[in-house]
């Protein structure tokens, strides 16, 4: 067993996990944050993508414990209260989802992309999220709630 | 009637708990004392159980039971939900699929024990404990040759391997004179790859039993609850339908993979009473590619004759259509029904006939996938045209007018009858081919292929007319077919005494969007704002028996049988308000919200309307109070959407790599209630037959092992796979449901495949490629160019 400290949506978790417990099931289990979603066991789908001190990471690659002392962004801690992350109202405007269970997952893989590219191209917003499978949409619509979402965000940051 | 939100891109009201993170499945649901399951499944395609020996595991600590095939011996197996019968009138042979295997595993995934345990961890430890000896047996994988004489066995009772053949169309003779009549035969023989759905939320199954009240629930990611407790408690476990309750919550995605009622479902649900606590059992994704019902998987060879003006004289097939070693629940009804019935496609062909053989193998059950049997119907037609179109020297989509269906709307002119029995109910197939032409900018095209060959690029154009039946389906018709069940839908409008109102469907949503669309049907119908509106599906305790959502059916069958309960809502409300306004029903009229007397200003809204019949002391005589209607809709035809995809592709010379330049798809799926969730739909199914084409497909070895048995050995489109779709529509009105819609769920990955290889084709025909097996990945099509 281990000693872990994790900081999740800001606040800190003390907790004792099993060495081989996956961080995708200490955050869906443990911390009962099932936004995060499990589509595979070959670290090939993204659906359980969350930031990981900033960087977006696949959270079945990882082990709980080796999360230990790092700051986790999920799903559930994207939105300021009521108001919806850029990317959140993104999805939504520009029809990005339909059945909904990669989109937690796509939506922190974007967040990655513009957090340090606020004009994208198609391409760059193609190659960026490559490593997340969506079955339902055929990527044309989430492709185009990432511009959206990098247009609002570009207008929020002063010239 | 005001139409302020039908047609309308409304935004979906679902997007909010799934952009969140507060999306519901049913791996997010935990009950107090829940147990896990772990099914141990054969690592072999055909094997005899010699032994199992669960003592180590039984003896781990946190396990709770664990149970093997003897212990559910006694249970049924799943049923299939669709008997079709041999060509001389036997019954399909139909051998037992069981809930665990006892002696004898028919494909590698056959589950042959069920641990469960106090978390899936060690359920799993469990499971490794468990020794079973196997004698291995020889594997057959590929439906022609499990069909030969000396092929090994898949059920010893039936030694030919054959579940059943059938034909229809034309009598053969007839076929035969016609194509002996052809001025010019062009025959292909096929592979129609086997595809996994994949779905990106696996399937997952909580069972739970109530001691107290005797009650069972069951949690599952289906496309259709009431289906799946009808064919639990009638044909597996012998449970009283109303003391079980199945619920749908969010499903993340389906595609056909979550229609049939699986081993896993009947087994939690078993079980939990067995052991007096709830159990979740949720699917790996490498169990998901053993177990999930896979799709197509045809080998066919086909021939269609041409007389010297280019017009079709016949259509001549044989095919063989594997279905896994189980008949999964709707596995019988795709490769006849569903398939065989549209191989008319949308031309005048007079002559036709289908020769299908459905053979068992050591496999994963095959079932519907997306476009279930229409794919594979469209894509040995329009293969056929664009191979044809190129021998004859004709445009190919100069031979596709020449051999349209004149345009007709079902109203004042007649439905189209085909060969192959079904009756279309309007189309106009010219018009959707007019529109991807405009578009894609034809004219030049040609100029643009002989330039980029002369600097080596090859570039390709290829078409795809199809027309499809969805809607599914008139229950007396698929009956008579073989269906052991009706087809209808249900809905239950529900007018609060404020005006609020809750609509209990039988279809169920998992990504199309339900909860948006049909809000603003019933929105505008009754005249009140979609924040009014809350729609409720999926859970079988809340809904009257529904049947689901597949084959494109939720708008055009329960939304139907939501404008019906909608027409009883007014019909009764104009009674209460003409009692109210004291006039006649006659002289009211109905509109925004409100019934006015005619050429007054005199009126009441829907919302006085509701409280008065819940509040009935103003009241006529004679009339029950209350404002809740319940309907059924049995629709009077399947509904045929039909469209025009088009593919630009260029191959590299170097590498042999496709690369998707333009997808351009001009679909007409009749009236469209949200333009924006019709895209989406289109936009997915084309994915999935891009998919299809360049990418996707199961290959088994040589003693039955799957080796595409995770997403790093299947490939899926990514999103750096597809370029942006182009897409528009035409408008054809479907002239026998109240909406006029005809269904949009299939139609891109009907259309998409034939489109995309045609286009390959196209670039490579003056190198003399002129058929290739899909996928099409860079290896064969680098051969293909290079082949001496």
């Amino acid at each position: 067993m281990n000693k872990i400290n994790i900081t999740v949506n800001g606040k800190l978790h003390s907790d004792t996990v099993e060495g081989r417990t996956l961080l995708v099931h200490y955050l869906r289990e443990n911390l009962e944050l099932t936004g995060t979603h499990v589509g595979c066991d070959t670290s090939s789908c993204g659906a359980c993508t969350v930031m990981i001190d900033g960087k977006a990471m696949k959270s079945c690659t990882m082990l709980a414990a080796q999360a230990d002392g790092k700051s986790i962004t999920t799903i559930e801690g994207l939105a300021n209260g009521d108001e919806l992350h850029p990317l959140q109202e993104g999805f939504k405007e520009m029809h990005g989802l339909q059945c909904g269970f990669c989109t937690p997952g796509m939506i922190m893989c974007a967040s990655d992309l513009l957090s340090h590219n606020l004009n994208p191209s198609e391409q760059e917003i193609r190659e960026a999220i490559e490593g997340n499978f969506c079955r339902c949409t055929g990527y044309h619509n989430i492709v185009k709630s990432v511009e959206y979402a990098a247009e609002k965000m570009r207008e929020a940051v002063p010239a | 009637m005001s139409n302020k939100l039908i047609g309308q891109s409304v935004k979906r009201v679902e997007d909010r708990r799934f952009t969140t993170g507060n999306g519901k499945y049913t791996d997010d649901i935990v009950l107090p004392h829940m147990t896990y399951a772990y099914i141990l499944r054969s690592p072999y395609a055909h094997a005899h159980i010699k032994s199992i020996d669960i003592s180590a595991a039984q003896a781990l600590e946190g396990v709770v039971k664990i149970y093997t095939g003897k212990d559910v011996e006694a249970l049924n197996g799943v049923p299939c939900g669709w008997q079709v019968n041999f060509k001389n009138g036997e019954t399909m042979r139909e051998p037992k699929h069981p809930l665990l295997v006892a002696d004898k595993v028919m494909h590698v995934g056959d589950g042959v024990a069920m641990i469960i345990a106090e978390s899936k961890s060690i359920a799993k430890d469990a499971a490794d404990l468990i020794e079973v000896d196997y004698d291995t047996l020889p594997a057959v994988t590929n439906p022609k040759e499990a069909a030969q004489a000396n092929a090994p066995k898949v059920h010893d009772q039936f030694p030919d391997n054959i579940a059943f053949d059938w034909a229809i169309g034309n009598p053969i003779e007839e076929v035969d004179a016609a194509m002996a009549t052809a001025h010019h035969i062009t025959k292909l023989d096929f592979t129609n790859q086997r595809l996994v759905p994949n779905a990106i939320e696996p399937r997952s199954y909580i069972g739970s039993y109530d001691h107290v009240y005797d009650r069972y629930t069951l949690y599952t990611s289906t496309q259709n609850p009431h289906l799946i407790r009808l064919l639990m408690c009638a044909f597996v476990l012998g449970l009283p339908e109303h003391k079980v309750r199945v619920v749908g919550p969010d499903v993340g995605g389906g595609f056909g993979s979550k229609i049939y009622h699986y081993v896993e479902e009947a087994l939690v649900t078993w079980a939990s009473k067995q052991i007096r606590r709830p159990i979740k059992w949720t699917c790996d994704r490498s169990e998901a590619f053993l177990t999930d019902a896979h799709g197509r998987d045809h080998v066919s060879s086909a021939e269609m004759g041409f007389d010297k003006d280019g017009k079709i004289v016949g259509l001549r097939i044989k095919t063989y259509a594997n279905v896994g070693a189980y008949l999964s629940t709707f596995s019988t009804a795709v490769p006849t029904y569903l398939h065989g019935t549209l191989l008319q496609g949308l031309y005048t062909t007079p002559k036709i006939h289908l020769d299908m053989t459905c053979v068992f193998t050591h496999t994963t059950a095959v079932d519907a996938y997306r476009g279930a049997g229409r794919p594979e119907a469209t894509y040995l037609l329009e293969r056929l045209m664009d191979v044809s179109a190129h021998e004859m020297g004709i445009d190919p989509a100069e031979l596709r007018f020449k051999n349209f269906i004149p345009p007709f709307d079902g109203v004042t002119q007649p439905g189209y009858q085909t060969q192959v029995a079904l009756q279309y109910d309007s189309g106009n197939y010219e018009g959707v081919l007019k529109r991807g032409l405009e578009m894609v900018g034809y004219e030049n095209f040609r100029k643009e292929q002989a330039e980029a060959r002369k600097k080596g690029k090859f570039i390709g154009i290829g078409f795809s007319t199809y027309v499809e039946a969805c809607g599914i389906a008139p229950s007396a018709v698929v009956g008579s077919l073989g269906a052991r069940a009706g087809l209808f839908e249900s809905a239950q409008v529900r007018v609060q005494p404020t005006g609020k109102v809750n609509v209990y469907t039988g279809s169920h949503s998992h990504g199309q969007g339900h909860e948006t669309t049909f809000a603003q049907v019933v929105a505008d119908k009754l005249g009140i704002p979609m924040e009014d509106v809350e729609i409720i599906h999926g859970d079988s305790d809340a809904v009257a028996f529904g049947m689901g959502t597949y084959g494109s059916r939720s708008l055009a069958v329960g939304g139907s049988a939501i404008v019906k309960s909608i027409e009883k809502v007014l019909e009764k409300g104009a009674k209460i308000a003409a009692h109210k306004l004291e006039c006649s029903t006659d002289d009211l009229e109905y509109d925004n919200g409100k019934w006015t007397i005619k050429g007054t200003d005199k009126s009441i809204g829907f919302g006085d309307v509701a409280l008065t019949a819940y509040v009935p002391h103003v009241y006529p005589a004679n009339l029950e109070p209350g404002l809740d209607f319940s309907s059924f809709y049995d629709p009077a035809n399947f509904t045929y959407p039909f469209g025009c995809h088009i593919a630009i592709v260029e191959v590299d010379g170097d590498t042999g790599k496709v690369t998707m330049k333009r997808f351009i798809a001009v679909d007409d799926v009749g009236n469209v209630i949200n333009p924006m969730i019709v895209d989406g739909q289109i936009h997915g199914g084309v994915a999935q037959g891009i998919g299809q084409a360049l990418l996707e497909g199961v290959a088994y070895d040589e003693t039955g092992q799957l080796i595409t048995g995770t997403f790093m050995d299947y490939a899926m489109p990514r999103a750096d796979d597809l370029p942006m779709f182009e897409t528009d529509r035409t408008t054809t009105p479907c002239p026998h449901n109240p909406l006029g819609v005809k269904g949009a769920g299939e139609a891109g990955a009907i259309g998409s495949t034939p489109a995309v290889v045609n286009a390959v084709m196209d670039a490579l025909w003056h190198k003399g490629v002129r058929d290739l097996e899909m996928p099409l990945t860079p290896q064969r099509v680098w051969r293909a160019m290079n082949a001496k």
